[in-house]
C-alpha cells in the first residue's frame, strides 16, 4: 500500500473561516480545529457548500494532561475521495457543552448520546440526550481517564502483578467489595431509588386520544427484547403500537456493552488485535483488517505483497459468509424456519474450516499483524479456497437464488416495503449494503480504496428501490462480486514473505492520530486511534456500522407493521458485539 | 403462474433430499470395491468436510470427530521434554513474555530464585492460567521464544467448577505436542538444531587459537 | 443411554430370559427420559451464541441429543445456556428468565465470559461470571467453545442428570417450587439485594473518588 495518508487535506477551511478555524498543528495530527460557537455554522458550510454529506464518525477524546475535551468529526463525500476532519476543543470542566449537529446530520444522534454517556460531554440542542450504553443513575462517565472501575489494576498492560512474582490472586480478592463493583462513599443500597426507565418511556411519543364520547384511549407500549428470538442478540426495542402499526419506536442498546474501548486503551497496540475479533463476531477477519490499517497508518509501514492478497481473500470470504448468514437468518425471522438457515450454514462451515486452518480458530481468527498476517496459507488450504471459489460458492449462490428469490410468499413479504430512501440514508450516516440498496453506490473499496482493492475488477452492487426485496437481493449481488474478487485474488497471489516486519510483541507506534476504515460487510468499519508514543493507545474508538445504522431505525419503522420491523431489523444486519462494543 | 417460484424453490429441497439417500446408496455400493465407508471412517469425514460434499453433512460427534487442522487452538499448555531418566525437563524459562503479551492478562508466573545467590533460575516455580479469562488468542505460543507454551487441541474440558490451571495441569509432554502439531514441531526442532550447530561452531572458533 | 445401561438394575436375569425381560429402576428410566429431552432456552448473549446456533445446524446436529427444540420462552425450557458475556445491564433480565423457568432447570456457562468474566472481566459493565447469581451446573472453557466442545459439555450435563435420583432432587421436596433469586438492581453500580448490608458496610469504610 502506498504510504500516503488517506486524509489528505483538500479543502482549506482556515481560509474560508479565518477567525474560527485553525489547522490542527499537533505532531501527527491532521484536520481543523473549529471554535465551539461557530461549529454549527461551519458544519453547515461543510455539508452544504463543500459537499461533505456523509458524517461517518463522531467521537470524543479526553485529554486529561492538557485539561481539555475534544470532539472529532469525520466527514466524507458519498461521491468518494478523502475525508475532512474537524474538531472542537473545550476546557475539561463540568458542565462540558458543545452544540449538537443533529439538525444537520441526524445520524449523529446515537453517537452523541454515546459520548455523553461515556465521556460526559453535553450536546446542547440534542433532542433526546439520555445515556445509551449504560443506564440512568450510573456513577460517572467511564471513558474519562480519571474514572476507575472495580477491577481496576493499572493504567496500562502488562500488569506488574503477573510476573515475576505472579502468585495467582483473582481480581475479586483485590477489590474491597469482593466483586467488580465500586460505590460512592456511604452508599446505602436499600435507600437507592432506581431511576428506572421513566426517561426511556418519556422519550416515546405519547398518544392519548379522546373520542367523541369523552373516552380516553391510550396506545400500547410493547417491549421487544432483550431476550427475543428475532432481535439477533440482546437488542431491545420499545415500540408504541396501534393494532399492528408502529407509532413510535426507541431502540435500547447496551446489553452487551463490554467496555471494548476502555479495555482497548489499557491494552498495548498488539493486544487489541484479538479483542477486535469480538466486535462483529461473524467477521473477525474484517475487524482485524480495519484495525491493522489504522495502526499501520500510524506506524507508516508497508504491508508485504503476499499478505495483502491474503488479507483480501480473507476479508472477502468473510463477506460471503456474512451475507449468506444474513439471508438465512432473514428467512428465519420471516417465518421460513430453519431450512434456508440450515442450507447456508453448510457453506459457512466450509468457509470457517478455511479460517480455522489458516488462523487456528473458527470465529476469533486473530490473524492479522501489523505489516502482514500471522501465518502463511498452506498450499492445500489454498487449493481448498480455489475449489470453493471457482466451483462450490457460485453454484450455491445460484441455488440460494433459485431456492428463494422468486418464492411468492417471500416476494409478498419483502417487495414494496421501503426500508429507507437514499437521501435519508445519507443523512442518517447509514453505510454498507443498506445504503447501496437505496441507490447510493458508496463502497469504500471503490470510493477510498484501501489495501490493494484498486487492483481488482469488480462492480459496486447497487439497487434502486431501497425496499426490503432490494436489501435482500443486494446481498446476493455482493456475494457474486466478492466471488469475482476472490477468483482474481487466488489466481494472482504471489509468493513471498507474509510480513514486512519482524515478528515482535512490542511495536513502536509514533505519536499521532489515524482513522482506518474499511468496507466491512455491514458498512463502514472505522478505527480511530490516538497514540502518544506510549505502548498503549491514548484513545481507541470503533466506528461500528451496526451501531450507526440503527440510528435511523425509528424513521424506517414508523407507520409499518410489527412484522415488517422484524424484517427491517433482519436486513439491517446488526451484530450486538459491535453495536454495544 | 402464481406458485411457480415456490415450486422452483421446492425443487432445490427435493434435489437435496434425493442426494441424501442417493449418496448413501452410492457409497454403500462402492464400499464393496473400495472398502471406504461413508460413516464412522476417516475418508467419510474428509469427504463430508470437503468442498464437493453433498447429501448428509452431519459429523456425528462424539462417535465421529472433525479432523482438526494443525493450527487449531483451544487452551494453552506447557511443553516438557522427557529425559531418559524419566524426569521432566520443563522448557519454560519463566522469561515472562507470554504473561506480557497475554491480552486479558490471564497468565501468572512465579520465577524461581536461587536460594544462595538470589539470582533468577530459568525455571518457573509456579505457572497459573485462569481458563475463565483466557481468550484462546494464541499470542503466548506465537511469541514464546523457547517453544515452551503451545495451544492445545483438546476441547473436551468442560467441568463442574471454575478452571484455574496450575503447573501440574498445564504440563504435557513434547511427544504429545509433536503428535498434535507434527509440522510445526518438525520446523521448530530443525531451527533449534541449526541454532545449536551455529553455537557449537562459534564455541569451536572461540576455543581454537588461530 | 445404551440398552445395556438401562437394563442393569443389579438383578440377575436368567440367561434364557435375557432378551425377553427388562428390569430397570424408576430412577434410570426417569433420568433417561429427561436427559434425552433437554430443551434449551433460545437465548443468546454474544459470540458464543453463534456457536450455539451452529451446534444446532446440520454439521453438529444437536437433535441427536434431543436438544433441538429451542424454546424462546423460559416457561417451556429446561436448560439455560448462558452463551456469552454477562453484563451488568443484562443480568436483571437473565435472573428474571431463570426465575421464570420451571423446575427441573439447569444452567450451562458456555465460554470463558459466562464462566468467569472472560477477557472482558476487567470491564466496568461486566459481571465476572454468571455463577455470581445463578447456580451453574457445567462450565465450558473456551473463547468461544467450538460446537463440538459445547456438545461435549452437554454430554457432561447428561451424565450429571443420570446421577440424580427422584428421592433427592429439590423439585420433589417440600418447600417452594423453584429457586427464586432476587433480581439485581441497577444503581450507581450493580446492586445484589442479597448483599445489601455487606455493601453498605464496606462502602462506609472505604475512600473513593466517586461522587
Amino acid at each position: 500500500m502506498a504510504a500516503t495518508p488517506l486524509q489528505t487535506q483538500t479543502v482549506d477551511l482556515a481560509a474560508r473561516f479565518p477567525s474560527a478555524v485553525s489547522v490542527d498543528a499537533r505532531n501527527g495530527y491532521t484536520g481543523w480545529l473549529v471554535e465551539k460557537d461557530k461549529l454549527l455554522e461551519i458544519a453547515r458550510s461543510i455539508k452544504e457548500e463543500l459537499g461533505y454529506d456523509l458524517l461517518t464518525s463522531v467521537t470524543g477524546v479526553d485529554y486529561l494532561p492538557e485539561e481539555k475535551m475534544e470532539v472529532v468529526y469525520h466527514a466524507y463525500k458519498t461521491t468518494g475521495g478523502p475525508g475532512l476532519i474537524f474538531k472542537v476543543q473545550v476546557p475539561r470542566q463540568d458542565p462540558i457543552e458543545i452544540p449538537s449537529v443533529t439538525p444537520l446530520w441526524p445520524g449523529v444522534d446515537f453517537q452523541e448520546r454515546e459520548i455523553w454517556d461515556l465521556l460526559g460531554i453535553k450536546f446542547t440542542g440534542h433532542p433526546d440526550l439520555r445515556r445509551i450504553l449504560l443506564w440512568e443513575g450510573f456513577a460517572g462517565h467511564p471513558l474519562r481517564k480519571d474514572w476507575k472501575e472495580g477491577f481496576y489494576e493499572e493504567d496500562a498492560k502488562p500488569f506488574k502483578s503477573r510476573w515475576p512474582e505472579g502468585n495467582y490472586v483473582s481480581s475479586e480478592e483485590k477489590n474491597p467489595y469482593k466483586d467488580n463493583l465500586s460505590f460512592p462513599k456511604n452508599f446505602d443500597p436499600e435507600k437507592w431509588i432506581p431511576e428506572g426507565e421513566a426517561a426511556l418511556y418519556g422519550a416515546l411519543a405519547r398518544y392519548t386520544e379522546t373520542d367523541e364520547q369523552g373516552i380516553k384511549s391510550d396506545r400500547i407500549v410493547v417491549n421487544m427484547g432483550p431476550q427475543h428470538p428475532s432481535t439477533h442478540g440482546v437488542f431491545r426495542a420499545v415500540v408504541t403500537v396501534e393494532g399492528e402499526t408502529i407509532l413510535s419506536l426507541k431502540p435500547v442498546v447496551g446489553y452487551l456493552h463490554r467496555n471494548h474501548e476502555k479495555i482497548g486503551e489499557r491494552n498495548t497496540f498488539l493486544l487489541n488485535m484479538p479483542y477486535t475479533d469480538r466486535l462483529d463476531y461473524f467477521n473477525s477477519m474484517s475487524n482485524n483488517f480495519g484495525y491493522a490499517l489504522a495502526v499501520e497508518k500510524l506506524m507508516n509501514i508497508p504491508v508485504a505483497e503476499r499478505a495483502d492478497y491474503i488479507r483480501i481473500i480473507m476479508a472477502e470470504l468473510s463477506r460471503v459468509q456474512n451475507h449468506l448468514v444474513l439471508v438465512g437468518m432473514l428467512l428465519n425471522d420471516l417465518g421460513a424456519m430453519y431450512t434456508p438457515a440450515l442450507y447456508i450454514f453448510e457453506e459457512r462451515e466450509l468457509i470457517l474450516d478455511i479460517f480455522e486452518a489458516v488462523s487456528g480458530s473458527r470465529m476469533m481468527c486473530n490473524y492479522f499483524r501489523f505489516g502482514g498476517v500471522a501465518r502463511d496459507i498452506p498450499e492445500d488450504v489454498l487449493q481448498k479456497i480455489k475449489d470453493l471459489v471457482f466451483k462450490r460458492l457460485p453454484a450455491k449462490t445460484d441455488e440460494m437464488d433459485r431456492f428463494l428469490s422468486e418464492n411468492e410468499v417471500l416476494v409478498s413479504r419483502l417487495k414494496g416495503i421501503p426500508v429507507i430512501d437514499g437521501p435519508s440514508a445519507v443523512q442518517y450516516s447509514i453505510t454498507g449494503p443498506v445504503l447501496r440498496a437505496a441507490g447510493i453506490p458508496y463502497d469504500i473499496r471503490r470510493a477510498d480504496p484501501y489495501g490493494i482493492y484498486d487492483r481488482f475488477e469488480f462492480d459496486v452492487a447497487m439497487r434502486t428501490h431501497g425496499d426490503l426485496m432490494d436489501n435482500y437481493l443486494i446481498r446476493l449481488d455482493e456475494i457474486r462480486q466478492s466471488i469475482r474478487i476472490l477468483e482474481q485474488a487466488v489466481s494472482k497471489i504471489p509468493s513471498g514473505p507474509i510480513n514486512s516486519q519482524k515478528p515482535q510483541y512490542q511495536v513502536r507506534v509514533p505519536a499521532g492520530e489515524a482513522y482506518g476504515r474499511i468496507e466491512a460487510p455491514k458498512g463502514e468499519l472505522g478505527y480511530y486511534v490516538i497514540s502518544n508514543g506510549k505502548p498503549n493507545p491514548w484513545r481507541y474508538h470503533v466506528r461500528a456500522p451496526s451501531f450507526i445504522n440503527i440510528t435511523g431505525l425509528e424513521k424506517m419503522c414508523v407507520g409499518k407493521k410489527i412484522a415488517d420491523f422484524i424484517a427491517i431489523l433482519g436486513v439491517l444486519d446488526i451484530v450486538l458485539g459491535e453495536l454495544d462494543r | 403462474m402464481y406458485g411457480k417460484g415456490i415450486i422452483k424453490g421446492l425443487s432445490v429441497t427435493l434435489k437435496r433430499f434425493w442426494y441424501t439417500y442417493w449418496d448413501d446408496f452410492v457409497w454403500f455400493i462402492r464400499s464393496f470395491t473400495t472398502g471406504k465407508r461413508r460413516y464412522y471412517s476417516e475418508e467419510g469425514i474428509k469427504y463430508r468436510s470437503s468442498s464437493s460434499t453433498r447429501g448428509i453433512f452431519t459429523i456425528q460427534y462424539p462417535e465421529e470427530k472433525l479432523i482438526l487442522p494443525e493450527e487449531f487452538r483451544y487452551v494453552p499448555f506447557l511443553v516438557y521434554d522427557e529425559k531418559d531418566d524419566g524426569t521432566k525437563d520443563v522448557r519454560c524459562t519463566s522469561c515472562g513474555i507470554c504473561a506480557k503479551v497475554c491480552p486479558p492478562q490471564c497468565i501468572w508466573i512465579v520465577r524461581t530464585n536461587d536460594p544462595q545467590t538470589g539470582k533468577p533460575v530459568p525455571v518457573p516455580a509456579e505457572f497459573y492460567i485462569d481458563m475463565d479469562i483466557c481468550m484462546n488468542c494464541g499470542f503466548c505460543s506465537e511469541y514464546c521464544p523457547f517453544d515452551a507454551i503451545k495451544m492445545d487441541h483438546e476441547f473436551d474440558i468442560a467441568s463442574l467448577h471454575r478452571n484455574v490451571y496450575n503447573m501440574e495441569k498445564l504440563l504435557k509432554p513434547a511427544s504429545y505436542y509433536s503428535n498434535i502439531r507434527p509440522k510445526n514441531f518438525q520446523l521448530e526442532e530443525e531451527a533449534r538444531r541449526a541454532k545449536e550447530v551455529i553455537k557449537a561452531a562459534k564455541a569451536g572458533a572461540a576455543s581454537s587459537p588461530s | 443411554m445404551t440398552n445395556e445401561n438401562l437394563n442393569s438394575p443389579g438383578y440377575e436375569i436368567p440367561a434364557e430370559m435375557s432378551n425377553l425381560v427388562a428390569i430397570t429402576t424408576l430412577d434410570r428410566l426417569y433420568n433417561w427420559g429427561r436427559r434425552s429431552s433437554v430443551w434449551p432456552l433460545m437465548f443468546g448473549l454474544a459470540c458464543c451464541a453463534i456457536e450455539m446456533i451452529v451446534a444446532q445446524t446440520a454439521r453438529y446436529d444437536l437433535a441427536r441429543f434431543g436438544m433441538e427444540v429451542m424454546r424462546p420462552t423460559p416457561r417451556q425450557s429446561d436448560l439455560m445456556i448462558v452463551s456469552g458475556t454477562v453484563t451488568k445491564k443484562m443480568i436483571p433480565a437473565i435472573v428474571r428468565l431463570y426465575n421464570q423457568m420451571p423446575e427441573p432447570k439447569y444452567v450451562v456457562a458456555m465460554g470463558a465470559c459466562a464462566s468467569g468474566g472472560g477477557p472482558f472481566k476487567e470491564g466496568y459493565n461486566v459481571v465476572a461470571g454468571v455463577d455470581k447469581f445463578l447456580p451453574v451446573d457445567i462450565y465450558i472453557p473456551g473463547c468461544p467453545p467450538t460446537p463440538q466442545a459445547l456438545i461435549a459439555g452437554l454430554i457432561k450435563l447428561q451424565q450429571k442428570i443420570d446421577k440424580e435420583s427422584i428421592r433427592t432432587v429439590r423439585w420433589y421436596r417440600k418447600g417452594p417450587d423453584s429457586v427464586n433469586i432476587p433480581i439485581p438492581i441497577l444503581g450507581p453500580d450493580l446492586i445484589d439485594p442479597r448483599r445489601n448490608a455487606e455493601l453498605r458496610q464496606i462502602s462506609s469504610g472505604i475512600e473513593t473518588d466517586k461522587v
